[in-house]
C-alpha cells in the first residue's frame, strides 16, 4: 500500500495523501486541507478560479488529479498570499481597483504571480495574455491589467 | 466639477477578496452533513405519468411535490411558478424532486435511478409559436404574461399625413449570466425556524418567496446573504427557485442541507436574459422628419412569469430613449413559452429596447440619407420634455456635453467620414438613458424602503439594509455615504451584512437602486445621527423612504406619469474591424461618457462602466446561447465564450457631474445603465463596416457572410 501513497508539497509544507487518486487536486485541497481559496468557478479548466501554482506552473487545480502529482510542490493563494511578492500583489490589486465580486480574484492573483514569475516587466499585451486564462465577470479586466503593472513597477526586484 | 465624495478610496472587502481570505457560501459551509442534488424534467412540455424512485438507503431522501407543507408556488410577482413540478411541467429542466443524502457520489447514483415517464404535448419554443398558440395556450387564453400599451400623442393622423413609412424588426438573443460564483445555498432548522444562506441579491424576496410553500410566518423564516460572487440579476429571483426545494427538504429532514449547482447545471437550467424582437413602424414627412412611431414589442418569458412584467415595463418606458418623439404608441408583450424562464439581467429590459431604437434611428438615417448623429440631435430629451409616459425630465440634460466629449475622446467624426471609404473598418454611435429605482409607483408603493443606522458605545457606525454587495462595491459606498455625513473616517462605518432577522426591508439590489434610492436613506439618517449624536452612548436611527417632491403622479392603470424620477445618461461608440474572409468582428476602441449624477466613487464607477460594456459587448457578438428543442445547445464556459481579456481594447470613458436632489450626495444609478449602449454602438460600426444594416445580437460572423453575399 505504501506505494499507493502521494507525496508533495503545498505552500513548502509535506503532505502525504493516500486516497483516492483520482480526485481533484481542487478538492482535496479545499475538503482535507481546508484551504478554500481557489475557487470551484466551472469544474472544467475553463474560468481559472482555482488556480494554482504545479511546480511553478500555472495549472487549474479541477483539472489535476492526485495521482498526477507525486513529488511535486503546490502553491495557493494561502501560501502566495505570506510572501513578499504576493503581499505586493494584492496590494496592487486593492489599489487598482480589480476586485469587485472577488471570486475569480485569488486565481487572478495566482495567475499574475505566475506571469511576473517569467516577465517581471510584461507590457500590456503580455498581460493581458498572461491573465487570459482567467475569466473575470465584473471587470472587464482594465483594472487587473493596471494591478498587475503596478505590482510590476512596485516589486521591482521581487521576480 | 468633481465632487469630494468621488474621490477613490480603497475598497472595504478588496484585500479580503484578492488574499483568498474572503468566504464564498461554499468556503463558509465546506463540510455538509447533506448535500442535495437537484432532478430536472427531461421534456419541455407535458404530464407526469408515472414515477419510479429508487429505494432508500437510510439518510438518503428524495423530496418531491407531496412532501410541500404549504402551497406548491413560491411567491414572486405572481405565484405562478411551481416549487416542484406536480402534474405536469412547462420546460426542460424543472425541479422534480430533490435528492439528499451525506454521500455526493451515492446521491448522483440514486438521482441516475429516478425514472419519469410523461406524455408529451407539443411545446412552443418561440415567440411565433407562442404567439399562435402552438400546443394549445397555457397561459390564461392567449400566452400573455403581461401587456402594456402606450399612446404618447398621437399616430394616426401622422401615419395617414406621412411622405415615407419605415418599418424594420429588430431583434436580441438570450444571455447568460455566468457570476463567477454559481448559485449556492445552505440551510438548516434552528429552534422552530428555517434559516437559509444564500449567495444572493435579495434575501426578502426569498424569505417572500418561501412564506406560502411552508406555510409559516415571515418571521419564521431567516435568510442570511453570504458573499456574494457576482449575480448581474442572476440571483435576483432564481435563488428563490432552488431555495423553494431545499426549504421544503430542510422542514421534513430537519438536518443541514447544502445546494451548490455545478457549472453545467447552472448553465443548462438557470434564467436567461429575455430575447426580444421589437417591430417599429415610423412616419416621416417630406424633410425626413420623424411624426411617429408605431412600436410592437415582444418578450420572450419563457415557461413561467417571474419578473417579466417588470422587465417588460422597463422595456416599453425605455423604448423612447433619449429622444421626445411627439408621438408614439407602443404594444408591449411579455409572452409565455416552453423554455427556461427569462428573468432579470442588468438592464433589465433596457439593453432590448435602446438596441432596437438606436438601431432604428441609424436605419432612419440610412434611409434618408443623412448623417446618423446629426439625424438624432433635433428629438434629443432637454429639461422639461415630456417622457413617453408623459411624466416630465426634471433634470437638467447633459446630452450636448456628452456628446461633445465622447466625439473629442474617439475621433468619431472624421473616422467616420474616413470610413465609408474603407471596407471593414466602421464606428457607431449610441445614446441611452436609465431610469433611477423602480418603475412608476414601485419604490412608493411596493417596496417602501427602510434602513437602520446603529452606532455602539466606542461610536463605531453600523448600517442595516437589505441591499447586498455582490461585487459592485456597495459595503465601501454606503460607509462613504455615512462617514462623509457624519464627518468621520470611513473606518468608523461598517456594512451589517443582510440578514433578515436583524436588518429591515429596504428593497431588493436591483435596478441600480442601491445607491440612488437607499443611499440617500443612508445619508439622510447619518444626518439626523450626526444632529444627535452623544459620543460614548449606544445610538440608533430609522429611515423610511419618501418620494421625491414635484414629480407627475404615476397612475399604474394608465401607464402615465413619471415613470422615473430621476434618469442615468450614457453616450458610447465603438469602433471595429471586420476580417474580410472569416467575418470575424475585432473591437478596436470602446469610448463612453457617462452622466450618473455623482459618482460615488469614481474607481468603483469606472469599474461598473468598463465591466458593463464587457459584459454588453459580449452580448454584442461572442456570447451565442441557442435554444433548440428546449435545451441551450452551449452547455459549458468552453462553448458559451464570455469575454476573455485578449477579447476587447481598454475602455476610454469619462463620467460627467449632475447632482440629482433626492439621491446620496446627487448620486443616480450605474451598474444597469453601463450595459444599455454598447449593443447598438457594436451593431452600428458594424453596418459601417460591412455596409449592410445590423438588425440583430449577437451579430455573428455568418449573419455577416449572409448579409454581405446577399448584399453584393
Amino acid at each position: 500500500m505504501k506505494d499507493n501513497k502521494i507525496e508533495f508539497t503545498v505552500n513548502g509544507e509535506n503532505k502525504i495523501y493516500d486516497g483516492d487518486p483520482l480526485r481533484r487536486l481542487l478538492d482535496v485541497l479545499r475538503e482535507d486541507y481546508e484551504m478554500p481559496g481557489a475557487k470551484e468557478g466551472c469544474g472544467e479548466g475553463e474560468c481559472g478560479a482555482c488556480s494554482i501554482l504545479l511546480d511553478g506552473k500555472l495549472v487549474n487545480s479541477c483539472v489535476v488529479a492526485m495521482g498526477t502529482i507525486q513529488g511535486k510542490e503546490v502553491m495557493t493563494i494561502e501560501g502566495l498570499k505570506e510572501n513578499e511578492r504576493g503581499k505586493c500583489i494584492v496590494e496592487a490589486f486593492a489599489d487598482a481597483g480589480a476586485v469587485q465580486c472577488g471570486f475569480c480574484t485569488p486565481g487572478m492573483v495566482m495567475a499574475s504571480e505566475a506571469l511576473l514569475r517569467q516577465n517581471p516587466k510584461p507590457d500590456e499585451q503580455a498581460i493581458r495574455k498572461g491573465i487570459s486564462g482567467n475569466l473575470c465577470r465584473c471587470t472587464g479586466y482594465d483594472q487587473i491589467v493596471d494591478a498587475v503593472k503596478m505590482a510590476s513597477e512596485r516589486g521591482d526586484g521581487l521576480w | 466639477m468633481s465632487h469630494s465624495i468621488s474621490t477613490t478610496v480603497r475598497r472595504k472587502d478588496a484585500v479580503a477578496k484578492a488574499s483568498g481570505v474572503t468566504e464564498y457560501l461554499s468556503d463558509q459551509f465546506l463540510h455538509s452533513p447533506l448535500h442535495a442534488k437537484c432532478y430536472y424534467s427531461s421534456i419541455a412540455r407535458g404530464q407526469i405519468i408515472s414515477r419510479i424512485l429508487p429505494d432508500l438507503p437510510e439518510d438518503y431522501f428524495i423530496i418531491g411535490a407531496d412532501d410541500i407543507p404549504g402551497k406548491n408556488n413560491l411567491h414572486m410577482i405572481i405565484e405562478d411558478w411551481p416549487v416542484f413540478a406536480d402534474k405536469d411541467v412547462r420546460y426542460l429542466g424543472q425541479i422534480v424532486y430533490l435528492v439528499i443524502g451525506p454521500d455526493k457520489a451515492k446521491v448522483l447514483e440514486l438521482h441516475s435511478q429516478i425514472k419519469i415517464e410523461y406524455k408529451e404535448d407539443t411545446p412552443c419554443y418561440t415567440l411565433e409559436d407562442s404567439m399562435t398558440l402552438v400546443g394549445g395556450a397555457q397561459h390564461e387564453d392567449d400566452n400573455v404574461y403581461t401587456r402594456y400599451d402606450i399612446h404618447h400623442g398621437n399616430i394616426e393622423v401622422p401615419f395617414e399625413k406621412a411622405h415615407r413609412i419605415l418599418e424594420k424588426e429588430y431583434y436580441t438573443g438570450y444571455q447568460e449570466h455566468v457570476y463567477m460564483e454559481p448559485q449556492s445555498m445552505f440551510a438548516y432548522w434552528e429552534d422552530d425556524s428555517f434559516v437559509l444562506h444564500a449567495s444572493a441579491q435579495c434575501p426578502f424576496y426569498i424569505r417572500k418567496s418561501l412564506v406560502g410553500a411552508l406555510g409559516m410566518e415571515p418571521e419564521k423564516i431567516r435568510i442570511i446573504q453570504s458573499t456574494t460572487g457576482g449575480a448581474f440579476g442572476g440571483k435576483e429571483h432564481f435563488p428563490d427557485v432552488l431555495a423553494g426545494p431545499l426549504a421544503v427538504a430542510v422542514y421534513k429532514i430537519r438536518k443541514p442541507i447544502k445546494l451548490v449547482l455545478d457549472r453545467k447545471e447552472d448553465l443548462a437550467y438557470s434564467i436567461k436574459r429575455h430575447p426580444s424582437s421589437v417591430n417599429i413602424r415610423t412616419a416621416v414627412d417630406k424633410k425626413g422628419k420623424i411624426l411617429a412611431h408605431d412600436i410592437d414589442l415582444r418578450l420572450d418569458g419563457g415557461a413561467f412569469s417571474s419578473c417579466s412584467a417588470v422587465v417588460l415595463a422597463r422595456a416599453v418606458f425605455t423604448i423612447s430613449n433619449v429622444y421626445n418623439f411627439p408621438n408614439v404608441k407602443v404594444c408591449g408583450r411579455a409572452y409565455c413559452t416552453n423554455k427556461v424562464p427569462s428573468d432579470a439581467f442588468r438592464g433589465f429590459g433596457a439593453p432590448q429596447a435602446v438596441f432596437a431604437i438606436e438601431s432604428h434611428m441609424n436605419y432612419l438615417a440610412y434611409e434618408l440619407a443623412v448623417n446618423p448623429l446629426e439625424f438624432r440631435q433635433p428629438y434629443l430629451l432637454k429639461q422639461g420634455s415630456p417622457t413617453i409616459t408623459d411624466g416630465v425630465v426634471h433634470e437638467k440634460v447633459m446630452l450636448p456635453e456628452m456628446t461633445k466629449r465622447a466625439l473629442e475622446m474617439s475621433g468619431y467624426k472624421e473616422k467616420f467620414e474616413e470610413y465609408k471609404n474603407v471596407p471593414g473598418k466602421g464606428i457607431g454611435f449610441s445614446y441611452f438613458l436609465h431610469g433611477c429605482g423602480f418603475t412608476g409607483n414601485g419604490e412608493r408603493d411596493l417596496i417602501k424602503a427602510r434602513i437602520y443606522l446603529k452606532k455602539d458605545e466606542s461610536d463605531q457606525v453600523f448600517i442595516y439594509a437589505s441591499n447586498v454587495e455582490m461585487g459592485q462595491g456597495l459595503s465601501t459606498t454606503f460607509c462613504k455615504v455615512a462617514a462623509k455625513s457624519l464627518d468621520i473616517p470611513l473606518e468608523q462605518v461598517d456594512y451589517v451584512g443582510p440578514d433578515t432577522s436583524i436588518v429591515p426591508d429596504s428593497g431588493p439590489t436591483v435596478a441600480s437602486r442601491s445607491i440612488s434610492v437607499v443611499g440617500f436613506l443612508v445619508q439622510k439618517a447619518a444626518e439626523r445621527l450626526k444632529e444627535e449624536w452623544v459620543s460614548g452612548e449606544a445610538q440608533s436611527i430609522t429611515q423610511d423612504y419618501s418620494p421625491p417632491e414635484g414629480m407627475v403622479e404615476w397612475d399604474q392603470d394608465a401607464l402615465k406619469g413619471d415613470a422615473y424620477p430621476a434618469y442615468s445618461w450614457g453616450v458610447n461608440i465603438v469602433e471595429v474591424e471586420v476580417d474580410p474572409l472569416t467575418c470575424e468582428v475585432d473591437t478596436k476602441g470602446i469610448w463612453g461618457v457617462y452622466e450618473v449624477g455623482v459618482p460615488i466613487d469614481r474607481q468603483i464607477v469606472e469599474g461598473q462602466i468598463i465591466g458593463g460594456m464587457v459584459q454588453a459587448l459580449g452580448y454584442s457578438h461572442l456570447e451565442k446561447l441557442e435554444c433548440v428543442d428546449g435545451r441551450f445547445k452551449q452547455a459549458t464556459m468552453a462553448d458559451y465564450m464570455i469575454p476573455t481579456s485578449m477579447d476587447f481594447p481598454s475602455t476610454q470613458s469619462d463620467i460627467v457631474d449632475n447632482p440629482f436632489e433626492y439621491g446620496a450626495f446627487g448620486a443616480k444609478g450605474a451598474g444597469e445603465m453601463v450595459f444599455d449602449g454598447a449593443a447598438p454602438a457594436f451593431g452600428a460600426a458594424v453596418s459601417q463596416a460591412v455596409d449592410a444594416i445590423i438588425d440583430e445580437v449577437p451579430v455573428l460572423p455568418e449573419t455577416l457572410m449572409e448579409l454581405t453575399d446577399e448584399g453584393q
